[in-house]
């Protein structure tokens, strides 16, 4: 009996090492009540980058901060902002850095032309391929 | 053309060496820094976080006089590990205000009974909201006010002992 309560009392257990006294924010894990509002928080939520798990979305991360930021952007879309408002508010804060969706930033040019360039090119070897076909 | 050609797959493939090679040696920086640098703080009005010290509102901050403003919380080792490091810091007359992030005031007052309370007013965001509107990114960080109420200065994580001459050094270059 008194191994089934040790056991029962671990179940309950709250870890020592938590990043917080608090519980999570009220709508960290909590969806919206409107399933076009959620939809759109939860797009928002998936390309924004966590602060604490620098390789997770925001959307992915149990930590609190990223708790908190998804409570946060639940409620901005609650109350009608727009998602890229709330993006363009984040990267004036954390930078580009911070959002997965790559911008048109000259930067990022190479990543937007690559596709036409390997597509010309691949249009370009066809060609010559045809060509020396119907000569032959 | 042709014969130059050949050596196109062997180029790329010492090109890519190349690169991942660099990015080997180079030391990963995965410090977030505000980019709010420069800028006036944006404006918050906090709860109170302790029982002895008056709550912290972003109007509050610009007193012609240079401060610092901590960002901290009770559940956060490395703030315990700083806060011999802000004693001297006030010491030094440096006026000091706070931010408890995601904190309750009972672990605030015992952590300020334990490691001392250095500061002036002491603000509770308990989700993380105005940590969010500061571009910062984790606990403890100290962010140089100047007399306008700009941030002039981010440190992030604790400050060391030999962190202080420079954080002063930025409170003059604040005035």
């Amino acid at each position: 009996m008194r191994l089934i309560m040790a056991f029962l009392l671990a179940l309950i257990a709250t870890p020592l090492a938590a990043q917080t006294a608090l519980p999570p924010a009220p709508w960290a894990d909590r969806q919206l009540a409107d399933p076009a509002q959620e939809r759109k928080a939860k797009a928002l939520m998936e390309t924004i980058r966590c602060l604490t798990c620098q390789s997770q979305s925001i959307a992915d991360s149990n930590a609190s901060m990223a708790g908190d930021m998804r409570s946060q952007i639940r409620e901005r879309i609650m109350a009608g902002e727009q998602p890229e408002a709330i993006r363009t508010w984040l990267i004036a804060r954390y930078g580009d850095w911070v959002s997965y969706e790559p911008t048109a930033a000259p930067i990022l040019w190479p990543l937007w032309g690559a596709p036409l360039l390997l597509l010309g090119l691949g249009l370009l070897l066809l060609r010559g391929r045809i060509k020396r076909k119907v000569r032959s | 053309m042709r014969k130059l050609l050949i050596w196109l797959p062997l180029g790329l493939f010492l090109g890519f060496i190349a690169l991942f090679a660099s990015g080997l040696f180079q030391p990963d920086d995965r410090v977030i820094h505000s980019r709010l640098i420069g800028q006036p703080l944006p404006a918050f009005t906090l709860p109170a976080a302790a029982s002895d010290r008056p709550p912290l509102a972003s109007a509050q901050m610009a007193t012609g006089q240079p401060r610092l403003l901590n960002i901290f919380a009770s559940w956060c080792v490395p703030c315990a590990a700083e806060a011999p490091q802000l004693e001297t810091l006030k010491a030094a007359g440096v006026p000091i205000d706070a931010i408890a992030i995601r904190d309750a005031r009972p672990d605030v007052d015992a952590f300020l009974a334990r490691y001392g309370n250095p500061y002036a007013r002491i603000g509770l965001d308990a989700r993380s909201a105005v940590q969010i509107a500061l571009g910062s990114s984790g606990v403890p960080e100290t962010f140089v006010i100047d007399g306008k109420g700009r941030i002039a200065y981010q440190h992030i994580g604790d400050i060391r002992a030999d962190d202080v001459p420079m954080i002063l050094e930025k409170l003059r270059a604040a005035q």
